[in-house]
């Protein structure tokens, strides 16, 4: 899976990118949140609080329980502020 | 329709003047720019001078997303032309960020779809800001619930 982080989001976990193998049993975005705190200090710094964090799924915006699979892009930023 | 994320910056007056040439069913066409301010509020809500700001993007879906809102304001009012053109990298305060813009045969279509263009793309254009103040600290811009509003306002009923 190809998951994407911009602004403070990645700045705490210190990469924009990264390739990752899911473990099988990661099948909703939630799910793959509380899979990265475990990842590492860092994860669980930038995910302390999800209320303050949107999803996209292959760059369309999605839910904490939509469904991911191992092929997809997933990205995680704060709410936009473009314009 | 055209849709443009760059770091450059843009001539205002030859975009403008691009959007209408040549076409003469255009009666109107109203545009909007977005410049980078000078002062900005901090987390305790105070208002600070800021020296800079850096925008930052998600390539591909930026462009995608723009382009669909610019397919929606068509969709709703007779337009003759639209742009789009977000710039992204670091911005002293003074210089343009974004323009939008609508033509059409009467002025009501190129004013509220003008509106509607910048409305949305604020809410929906996934952009960053972060600035910086005059000692070079960094703060993310919060995102703001009367943006959030003012994009409910165009959901159709």
């Amino acid at each position: 899976m190809k998951i994407l982080y911009f602004a403070w989001l990645r700045q705490k976990i210190g990469t924009g990118e990264e390739r990752k193998d899911i473990p099988a049993n990661v099948t909703t975005v939630s799910q793959l949140v509380d899979w990265l705190r475990s990842e590492g200090d860092h994860y669980a710094d930038a995910f302390k609080d999800t209320s303050a964090i949107k999803v996209a799924i292959n760059q369309e915006f999605a839910d904490f329980n939509a469904t991911v699979q191992s092929g997809d892009e997933v990205a995680f930023f704060p709410p936009v502020t473009g314009g | 329709m055209a849709v443009r994320v760059q770091v450059e910056d843009f001539d205002l007056g030859m975009e403008l003047k691009q959007l209408t040439d040549g076409n003469h069913a255009i009666g109107g066409l109203c545009s909007f720019v977005g410049l980078v301010r000078d002062m900005t509020k901090t987390d305790d809500g105070e208002m600070t001078r800021s020296a800079a700001m850096t925008l930052e993007h998600y390539p591909g879906m930026t462009e995608k997303m723009l382009e669909r809102i610019e397919t929606e304001a068509h969709e709703r009012w007779p337009l003759e032309s639209s742009l789009i053109i977000h710039r992204y990298g670091r911005m002293d305060a003074g210089e343009q960020i974004v323009l939008v813009a609508a033509s059409s045969a009467h002025r009501e279509a190129a004013f509220e779809a003008c509106h509607f263009l910048i409305d949305w793309l604020k809410t929906k254009a996934p952009f960053w800001k972060v600035e910086e103040d005059e000692s070079g600290k960094e703060n993310w811009v919060e995102a703001r619930d009367s943006d959030d509003q003012a994009t409910e306002r165009w959901n159709k009923n």
